[in-house]
């Protein structure tokens, strides 16, 4: 407490004292980042979603049992990577924009609606925002999709999409291993192998496994737990 | 863009790449790409070879900066044929590992270059090397190092096992390879793949439109 006083009345950067005193730890400069691993899977019927649950402030876990998959409407989600909060608030302001766009339709809102409302955030503010955002969900037009709103704001829809840090290692294996048309079970095993196997190599990554699958019937959403996360690795 | 360029001109050469070794029964499989790049602009070689004999039954792949993987390579060959001479028999796999583990480690202020280092001896049998950018040096059964690397991962860590057989390797050294590729800008070319045993050494290469083909492609 002390020591944030005296910075404050000497109007110096909170970064640049960080550096220099040794009372103010390394973490209170750094912002609190979704350093992640984020993937959506399309399936005929609807969409599974998988996120891991570790939020950091540099080296510090700040929480290790967040929820990265965010209702933006009943039956579309959003998986969150890179700054908290902004993706908190284009998450915020996407679902304002989604409730009152169904309400003047009176019926579901599209998912591709809603990617399109990220997109148009995401882009319109690029320069500040820090934001890769997996939009998934199930609507009456095209059943299950997924679509992919990379950091710079563009969009595609795929019917297979990982992101955040932890994405990267896992690449070869979601390319060896998807396969089109694969049913709700297979996908949401293959989600679990893929997120243990990039929690355990990303050090941004960790925590329990979060899924949820989305279809015409509704949203059911699990957890797995560390100890119940499947024995992937072979060696 | 004037940025860019300056940047590739102090960078030099570099092996943006993938290179991987794996021990299987009776042997080990290494492997890479073939892709020189300058500051992942520029392809400037699409068949240069990154696997490279540093004696008899022993095969090592350079990653990092090409100029200095390659000044390390030649002053490691010529110390491990003295030490072989010295010793009156072939060296060791450890011994060749050693080697470039000393000068990487030596001189780690000067140089940019990682290597796995592969092959079989007569005391340990089939044995796979890694020495990292900053000279560490550790056995493992199969290791991935170089660009190309972060994408297989995952897949190397669920589908690696030990003791397969001669073709799973191959297959799964392939795979992975192909894999890496496919993600990586700064790897692509053919995949070099040299499978050491205690008969022998044996060269294998997939030219690109020959590898393996995943459900996107």
């Amino acid at each position: 407490m002390a020591a944030t006083m005296m910075m404050q009345s000497r109007g110096q950067n909170f970064n640049e004292i960080s550096a220099q005193n040794a009372l103010v730890p390394d973490w209170i400069g750094t912002e609190v980042s979704t350093g992640t691993t984020i993937m959506a899977v399309e399936y005929d019927g609807g969409v599974v979603i998988g996120a891991d649950s570790r939020t950091t402030t540099g080296a510090y876990i700040a929480n290790r049992v967040t929820d990265k998959l965010t209702p933006i409407h009943d039956r579309i989600y959003c998986c969150r990577s890179g700054s908290a909060a902004d993706t908190q608030a284009i998450a915020d302001v996407v679902s304002y924009q989604l409730g009152f766009h169904s309400i003047e339709l009176d019926e579901r809102p599209l998912v591709e609606t809603a990617a399109h409302l990220f997109k148009a955030s995401c882009y319109r503010y690029r320069e500040e925002l820090t934001a890769g955002i997996l939009v998934a969900g199930w609507d009456r037009r095209k059943g299950g999709q997924v679509y992919c709103v990379p950091i710079g704001g563009m969009l595609v829809r795929q019917p297979v999409a990982i992101g955040g840090s932890g994405s990267t290692y896992i690449y070869g294996f979601m390319d060896s291993n998807y396969k089109p048309s694969m049913t709700k079970e297979q996908c949401l095993e293959l989600t679990a192998a893929a997120l243990t196997l990039a929690m355990e190599r990303d050090g941004s990554s960790g925590g329990v496994v979060r899924l949820a699958s989305i279809s015409e019937d509704g949203v059911e959403r699990r957890v797995i737990l560390g100890n119940a996360l499947p024995k992937v690795s072979t060696h | 863009m004037e940025r860019r360029c300056l940047d590739a001109q102090n960078k030099g050469v570099s092996t943006g790449t993938t290179i991987l070794a794996a021990t299987f029964d009776g042997g080990v499989v290494i492997g890479s790409d073939s892709r020189a790049s300058v500051g992942g602009e520029y392809v400037s070689s699409k068949t240069i070879n990154k696997v490279i004999q540093v004696h008899d039954q022993i095969f090592c792949c350079m990653a990092g900066s090409l100029a200095d993987a390659q000044a390390v390579l030649k002053a490691a060959k010529f110390h491990l044929s003295f030490h072989s001479v010295q010793m009156q028999s072939p060296p060791q796999v450890i011994a060749a590992a050693s080697v470039l583990k000393e000068l990487c480690y030596n001189n780690k202020d000067e140089l940019q270059a990682g290597f796995i280092t592969a092959g079989w001896d007569r005391r340990k049998g089939p044995q796979v090397y890694v020495v990292s950018l900053g000279g560490m040096m550790v056995r493992q059964s199969v290791t991935i190092a170089g660009s190309g690397s972060t994408y297989i991962y995952g897949y190397v860590d669920a589908k690696y096992r030990p003791n397969m057989t001669r073709e799973e390797c191959l297959q799964f050294a392939t795979n992975a390879l192909a894999l890496a590729m496919g993600r990586d800008n700064v790897s692509g070319g053919v995949a070099h793949l040299v499978v050491i045993t205690k008969s022998g050494v044996e060269h294998v290469v997939v030219p690109g439109d020959k590898l393996p083909k995943f459900h996107d492609q």
